[in-house]
C-alpha cells in the first residue's frame, strides 16, 4: 500500500471489519432489501403505470391473502428449504453442487416409478418404505458420481453437476414418453399412492418433515465430528490433511448426505405435493437453493428466513402479475434485482471503506 | 444429409458465440454461470431493437441497418449484464457462483417477460439475418454448405479466430491469461487485475449475447416461444469440451450442433428414445471433463484461479 501512495494517492482503501454486532448485520441487510424493493417498485411502476404501494399490497395479498395461500407459501418454503439444506454441507466444504435440480428430479422420478409400478400391488406401509428408499438412492447416485470424480481426479464439480441436471431432465422426458401411452407427455396425478395426509392438511406432513430435517442438519453441521470435518475441509484442505482428515472420504460422504436430502426433496415434491412429474418439477429451485444457502451463511436456522424472503417475493410477484395482467416472469425479474442487492450488501458487512486524506499516510 | 450438416453448422455457430464469450471470461478467472441469463438479455435487447427499428422505418428498411442495430443492441445488453456481474464480484467481492446464478434468474425473467409481452413477432426481421450471398444457390452442395448462411454465422467464426489469436499471440492475451492463472503474480508484474477482469467479462458477455440473438434469428427463424437458457448451459459445457480454446471451439460447436439436432434427423428410433439422444451433448461433456481431469495435462486445464476472486489485501 505504501508504495502505491507515493505514485498516486488512492482516494480510499478497504479494510476488513471485525464481525459486526447482530443488529448492524440485520440493519444493513434490511436496508438492502428495502433499497431493492424501491428499485423494483420503479421498474413495476414504469411497466404498469400503477401506484407502487398498490403493487406491494397486492404482493402481501398474494403471500398471505387467504388460508390456502398461506399453506401454499409454507409448502413452497418447506421444499426450497429442504433443497437448501441439501446443498449446504457440500458448500461448507467448498464443493459447488450446482446439480440439486437434477438430484431432486431423479429423486422424484424414482418416486413416480415406484408409485406407478408398485402402487396398489403391495401394502401401503411397504410402498412408502420403497418410495423413500428409491428416491434417496436416486438422489445419492446423482450426487456421488461427481463427488467420486472430484475425490479421485479433482474433476471440476461445478461443471459436472451442472451437466448432470440436463441428463436428469432428459431422463425424465424419456420416461414420461415411455410411461404415458397417449404421447401427451403429461402423467395423470396419482394422489392415492402419495404420502399420507395428516391433520387434514395436504402439506402439513411435508412441512413437519422439513422442520425436523432443518434441526437435524443444524445439529449435524454444528455438533458432530463429521460436521467439524466438513468445516475444516472447507477452510483449508491442507490443514485437513495435516490433522489427519481423509479429505476424499469426507467429500464422498458429504455428497452422500447432500444427494440423499435432495432425493427426499424430490419425494416430497412428487409423493407429497404434485403426485406426478414433469421436466420442470424442480422449477429452478436447485439454483435458488444455492443462493438461499449462501445468503444464510450456511446456517440452517438463518436459512428459514432467507427461504421465507425468496418464496414471499416469488408468491407476491405472481400475485402482481395476475392482478395487473403482467407476464408471470416479472417475479423472476424482481427476484433477480433483489438478489443483486442482497449479494452486494455483503460487502459492506465485511469491509470498511477508509477515505484517505490527501498527502497524509492512511492509518 | 446435406440438410443435417447445414442445420448443424447453423446451430453450432450459435453455440460458438456463447463458448467464445465464456472462454474469454473464464480466462480472466471468472466462472460466469450467468451466461444463460446474458444470452437471454442479449437476445431480448436485440429483438426489441429490431422491432423498434422495423416499426420506425416502416417501408424504407435499410437491410444493413436492420442487421447492425440489433447486433449493437445485443452486444450492449450483454455487456451491461457483464458489468453487473463484475461490479458485484470484482468491486463488491461477492461469490462468483451465486452472482452468476442471480444473473441467470434475472435474465431468464427478462426474456420470458419479452416473450409473453411481444410473442413471436420477430419473423419479419429474420430475413435480414438469414440473407445469404446471391450466388450461393448456383454452387450446388458447396454453396449450400458453406455460403448459404446468414451474417451471424460468419461473424461467429471470425470472432472465434480473432479471440484465439488475441489470447495466444498478443501481450494482452498473455496478461489476461496471467490474471486467470495467478492474479497475485499478475498484480505484482504491474497488470491491473480489476481492469482486465472487467473488460474481458464485459466483452465476453457481449459476444455471448450475440449467441442468443443468433439462436432466435437463425435457428428459430424468429419464432421465439420458449426460454433459451438451455443453450447457455450448453455453451458453458462447450467451453470444457474445447478445453478453453476458441479455435477448437469451431470444431467443438459443430459437434455439439450435430449432437443437439441428431435426434430430429435420426429415423427408425422410437419417439421416446429421441429424448435420450438429446442427452448426448451433456454426456459427452461429462466424459470429456473426466478425461481431461484424469490425463491432467497442463495445457488442457481450466485457468487455475477459475471461480476465485482476487483481493489484494488478503494475499
Amino acid at each position: 500500500m505504501k508504495k502505491e501512495k507515493k505514485t498516486h494517492s488512492a482516494l480510499f482503501h478497504l479494510v476488513k471489519r471485525a464481525p459486526l454486532p447482530w443488529y448492524w448485520n440485520l440493519a444493513v441487510r434490511a436496508a438492502a432489501v428495502i433499497l431493492a424493493l424501491l428499485v423494483s417498485a420503479i421498474v413495476i411502476t414504469l411497466l404498469t403505470q400503477k401506484n407502487p404501494i398498490e403493487v406491494y399490497s397486492s404482493m402481501l395479498d398474494g403471500a398471505f391473502g387467504t388460508e390456502l395461500r398461506i399453506w401454499s407459501l409454507l409448502q413452497n418454503i418447506a421444499i426450497l428449504l429442504c433443497i437448501s439444506l441439501a446443498v449446504t454441507p457440500a458448500f461448507m466444504m467448498r464443493f459447488w453442487n450446482c446439480g440439486a435440480e437434477g438430484q431432486v428430479l431423479v429423486g422424484g422420478l424414482a418416486t413416480v416409478a415406484v408409485m406407478m409400478f408398485l402402487g396398489g400391488k403391495i401394502p401401503t406401509p411397504l410402498l412408502l418404505v420403497v418410495m423413500i428408499a428409491a428416491s434417496v438412492l436416486a438422489g445419492i447416485i446423482w450426487a456421488v458420481l461427481p463427488a467420486i470424480c472430484k475425490a479421485l481426479w479433482n474433476t471440476n464439480e461445478t461443471l459436472f453437476t451442472l451437466m448432470m441436471n440436463y441428463v436428469a431432465i432428459q431422463l425424465v422426458a424419456f420416461f414420461l414418453k415411455l410411461f404415458v401411452k397417449s404421447g401427451s407427455g403429461i402423467l395423470t396425478p396419482m394422489p392415492e399412492y402419495g404420502l399420507p395426509v395428516i391433520g387434514g392438511q395436504a402439506y402439513l406432513l411435508n412441512i413437519l418433515i422439513v422442520a425436523i430435517l432443518t434441526i437435524l442438519v443444524y445439529i449435524y453441521l454444528k455438533y458432530t465430528k463429521q460436521g467439524y470435518e466438513i468445516a475444516v475441509v472447507g477452510e483449508s484442505e491442507n490443514t485437513a490433511r495435516y490433522i489427519g482428515v481423509n479429505v476424499k472420504k469426507v467429500i464422498i460422504r458429504t455428497l452422500l448426505v447432500s444427494g440423499a436430502l435432495c432425493g427426499i426433496a424430490g419425494l416430497l415434491l412428487v409423493g407429497g405435493t404434485n403426485h406426478t412429474i414433469s421436466t420442470t418439477t424442480a422449477g429452478g429451485r436447485g439454483f435458488t437453493a444455492i443462493m438461499v444457502s449462501w445468503l444464510a451463511k450456511f446456517n440452517p436456522i438463518y436459512m428459514v428466513f432467507t427461504t421465507f424472503l425468496i418464496v414471499f417475493l416469488q408468491k407476491g410477484a405472481q400475485q402482481i402479475s395476475t392482478d395487473f395482467r403482467l407476464p408471470s416472469a416479472i417475479s423472476d425479474i424482481i427476484t433477480g434485482i433483489i438478489l443483486f442487492f442482497i449479494i452486494g450488501c455483503e460487502f459492506f458487512l465485511q469491509y470498511k471503506i477508509l477515505v484517505s486524506k490527501s498527502g497524509k499516510e492512511a492509518k | 444429409m446435406l440438410a443435417f450438416l447445414v442445420s448443424a453448422i447453423r446451430l453450432g455457430m450459435t453455440f460458438l458465440f456463447g463458448s467464445t464469450g465464456e472462454t474469454i471470461t473464464e480466462k480472466s478467472g471468472h466462472l460466469n454461470l450467468g451466461i444463460p441469463g446474458v444470452m437471454c438479455v442479449g437476445a431480448s435487447c436485440g429483438c426489441f431493437a429490431e422491432y423498434l427499428y422495423l416499426s420506425a422505418a416502416r417501408k424504407s428498411v435499410v437491410p444493413f441497418l436492420a442487421v447492425l442495430i440489433p447486433i449493437l443492441a445485443t452486444v450492449l445488453g450483454g455487456a451491461v449484464m457483464g458489468l453487473i456481474y463484475c461490479f458485484l464480484t470484482v468491486t463488491l467481492r461477492a461469490n462468483q457462483n451465486v452472482t452468476g446464478l442471480a444473473l441467470t434468474t434475472f435474465g431468464v425473467g427478462v426474456s420470458d417477460f419479452m416473450i409473453a409481452k411481444t410473442g413471436a413477432i420477430y419473423s419479419r426481421g429474420t430475413r435480414y439475418f438469414t440473407a445469404s450471398l446471391p450466388f450461393a444457390d448456383d454452387l450446388g452442395w458447396f454453396g449450400e454448405l458453406f455460403l448459404s448462411h446468414g451474417i451471424l454465422i460468419y461473424l461467429a467464426i471470425v470472432i472465434a479466430l480473432v479471440s484465439s489469436f488475441v489470447l495466444t499471440k498478443t501481450r494482452i492475451g498473455l496478461n489476461l491469461r496471467a490474471v486467470g492463472e495467478n492474479p497475485a503474480t499478475a498484480d505484482a508484474a504491474g497488470i491491473n487485475v480489476a481492469r482486465y477482469r472487467y473488460v474481458s467479462t464485459c466483452i465476453g458477455c457481449g459476444i455471448a449475447g450475440l449467441g442468443g440473438l443468433s439462436f432466435i434469428m437463425d435457428y428459430l427463424h424468429g419464432n421465439w416461444e420458449y426460454c433459451i437458457d438451455a443453450i447457455g448451459w450448453l455453451a458453458i459445457a462447450l467451453v470444457i469440451f474445447t478445453v478453453w480454446k476458441p479455435n477448437l471451439g469451431i470444431v467443438g460447436s459443430l459437434v455439439f450442433g450435430a449432437l443437439y439436432i441428431a435426434s430430429s434427423f435420426i429415423t427408425g428410433v422410437s419417439f421416446a428414445s429421441k429424448e435420450l439422444f438429446k442427452m448426448l451433448p451433456y454426456v459427452v461433456t461429462i466424459v470429456v471433463l473426466i478425461f481431461t481431469s484424469i490425463r491432467d495435462k497442463k495445457e488442457n486445464q481450466p485457468p487455475a484461479h477459475l471461480g476465485l476472486n482476487y483481493f489484494r489485501e488478503e494475499r
